[in-house]
């Protein structure tokens, strides 16, 4: 059984963090990682950064650039994970745009996340279409977990045909929005997700895009399977120490 | 019909939709009614009615003898550059935004570069009263002044995009931004045939009368409706493709692309995307862009503002994988010699983006008596200080 299914079955209200791989320094990735684990993280995402991060708001597209002005490539990232797995062991993703992927080769990009551990992808600009008509049998040849967005605007058909295409989680867009915006329940916001819990999806959901304390965190959890944290936490660690910024960061989704 | 989008939004290996699943609904809801639309009688009335008393169409095809001397060839210009705001950009903002009333859209978005595309979103939103925002890399707002005055004038809101180059790239960038926050009430115009499918479908469709246009007039000026040459400047590629449109089937035509080689081809500071570029996904299309090994957008760099972009449309980039187009390159040295040379021999002051497809001419050999198309796709006003400094005016 994969991580990310396992982890599903035995815990709930799971917390997962986003960060952008190569920042705030080349060197920081395993780092951030391993102080993210023993801080209480349950899943990690982390960002290859892209030139062009069209889903992305200002606060990561600034990370990205950063990373990349500072030498960042998916490939120096696979090196940098190559001990991953003596580091953590909860599960892991990458995220990141398809440009990088095309150009690293899809094969050669999911055998490499197989090699150093990573459990699973996040692809914003890969939709399903494109992703069963020309990447869907290399995905899963080596069984990784292709997680999909769904925003209040996506049909019930789609999410259903997203459901079984996937088989990692799904990603719930709080709005439709670029990341960084905050996370306002409303009626309607409260109605969609009740909508897609009333539709007993086989795969865990999991906000995204707005979350940035406890109480946004716990909101989610009401509605999902857990939430993830990608902007408030890239901010967190633009300065200072980066092990006290991480643990103070952590703390602050903690009883 | 061999070199025209396919229904999964394809052109041979190019195009698709690569797009987040926030832009989703609104690109679905253009792929499901843009054919429909441009179909009806009711809206190719209006925009031909538009395209007539407004552009000022047809533009004309005027056989430039000074020029047909020079190479010993029939050279006709396709006089773009007498459109009402001085390029074709005009004939596509005319048809998305007559396609975004029929949507119900309240809010248009563009991007723009030189501010060409962004002076013609902004004067058909003064036209149809509909609110419009403008997104435009800080860089190009320093250096293309009188367009911002004339977006503001227009009542266009012009928001800066400082991110990135804070280039064209850029203001695209922010513009897909924009519309993911907005995904209801907003359209957004696309100024080239680049972006997700059905965009680069749709802005040949409303470019194409250039080349519906063309073939018409050839027929009464020469007799025949199918010239030797068809010559266009590429950026993203619109007046080329409405150029090449009406003539991709008809495959003895030869089809000329002109890109922009910059400083030139081995530079580093350069926009031939065929030359430099290879296959990948940029702004929600799979086609041929400049890039690292890593799969980074790379920063193109061209004298003219219109090239000045790291990529092609995806119908491009399959008409020169199939090789049905000659894809070349001009240098900005080149290119502003020709402006100089049309403005002497012509009368005319061509934009240098334009003034790119002119160079080409100088580089071709005719047996004497071949009919030559070249699209003049903008008048050089807004390039007068780049000539003025160049040629110390």
């Amino acid at each position: 059984m994969n991580r990310i299914k396992q982890l599903f079955q035995e815990k709930k209200n799971i917390l997962s963090i986003y960060y952008t791989a190569g920042y705030p320094n080349t060197g920081d990735t395993i780092q951030i990682a391993e102080a993210l684990q023993k801080s209480g993280a349950d899943i990690l995402e982390i960002g290859f950064p892209y030139s062009d991060p069209v889903a992305d708001g200002p606060v990561i597209q600034a990370s990205s650039k950063q990373s990349l002005d500072q030498g960042m490539t998916l490939k120096l990232l696979f090196e940098q994970l190559k001990d991953l797995r003596k580091h953590v062991t909860i599960p892991v993703l990458l995220m990141g745009y398809v440009n990088p992927v095309l150009q690293f080769g899809v094969e050669n990009f999911c055998k490499a996340c197989v090699e150093v551990g990573v459990d699973g992808c996040i692809v914003p600009d890969l939709p399903m279409v494109e992703y069963e008509e020309f990447y869907k049998d290399c995905f899963e040849k080596y069984n990784l977990s292709n997680v999909f967005l769904i925003t209040p605007q996506t049909t019930e058909e789609r999410i259903r045909k997203i459901d079984g295409l996937t088989n990692g989680f799904i990603y719930l867009l709080s709005s439709s929005a670029t990341t960084g915006k905050n996370l306002e329940v409303g009626d309607t916001t409260e109605a969609y997700f009740g909508r897609i819990k009333a539709m007993n999806l086989k795969n865990p959901t999991m906000i995204g895009f707005g979350i940035s304390d406890k109480q946004t965190f716990d909101k989610a959890c009401s509605y999902a399977d857990g939430a993830i944290i990608g902007t408030a936490f890239v901010k967190a660690i633009a300065d200072g120490n980066l092990e006290e910024s991480i643990s103070n960061f952590m703390k602050k989704f903690k009883d | 019909m061999k070199y025209k989008v396919n229904e999964k939004g394809y052109y041979g290996d190019f195009g698709g939709a690569y797009i987040p699943e926030m832009l989703y609904p609104n690109v679905e809801e253009l792929r499901h009614n843009y054919l429909k639309i441009i179909a009806d009688p009711d809206f190719q009335k209006e925009f031909h009615q538009l395209l007539k008393d407004y552009v000022g169409r047809p533009s004309p095809l005027y056989l430039a003898k000074r020029y047909s001397e020079r190479y010993g060839a029939n050279i006709f210009l396709k006089r773009e550059d007498l459109n009402h705001t001085g390029a074709h950009k005009i004939n596509n903002t005319i048809g998305q935004i007559l396609l975004a009333e029929k949507l119900g859209k309240k809010r248009i978005i563009a991007e723009t570069g030189a501010g060409q595309h962004g002076v013609a979103t902004a004067t058909v939103c003064a036209l149809r009263n509909l609110e419009c925002v403008i997104y435009m890399g800080e860089v190009d707002i320093e250096r293309q002044a009188p367009n911002v005055a004339r977006m503001k004038m227009l009542g266009a809101k012009v928001v800066p995009a400082s991110s990135g180059s804070k280039t064209l790239k850029d203001a695209t960038n922010e513009a897909m931004r924009d519309w993911i926050n907005n995904p209801v009430d907003t359209h957004y115009i696309i100024g080239s045939v680049v972006g997700p499918h059905p965009y680069p479908d749709m802005v040949a469709i409303f470019q194409s009368i250039i080349s519906e246009e063309t073939k018409k007039q050839l027929l009464e000026q020469t007799g025949g409706d199918q010239p030797d040459y068809v010559l266009a400047c590429v950026g993203g590629g619109s007046n080329a493709m409405g150029m090449f449109y009406h003539f991709m089937d008809d495959e003895h035509v030869k089809l000329i692309a002109v890109e922009a080689a910059g400083k030139g081809v081995s530079s580093g500071l350069s926009a031939a995307t065929t030359y430099l570029g290879n296959e990948g996904v940029l702004h929600g299309s799979r086609s041929i862009l400049m890039q690292t090994p890593d799969g980074q957008v790379v920063e193109p760099h061209s004298v003219s503002a219109g090239l000045d972009y790291p990529g092609i449309g995806p119908q491009h980039a399959h008409l020169f994988k199939t090789g049905r187009g000659q894809y070349v390159s001009i240098t900005d040295d080149e290119s502003l010699e020709a402006g100089l040379l049309c403005t002497k021999l012509e009368g005319i002051i061509p934009a240098i983006e334009s003034a790119h497809a002119l160079a080409y001419l100088e580089k071709m050999e005719f047996k004497g008596g071949e009919n030559v198309v070249v699209c003049l796709s903008g008048r050089g006003d807004k390039d007068l200080d780049t000539y003025i400094k160049y040629f110390n005016l």
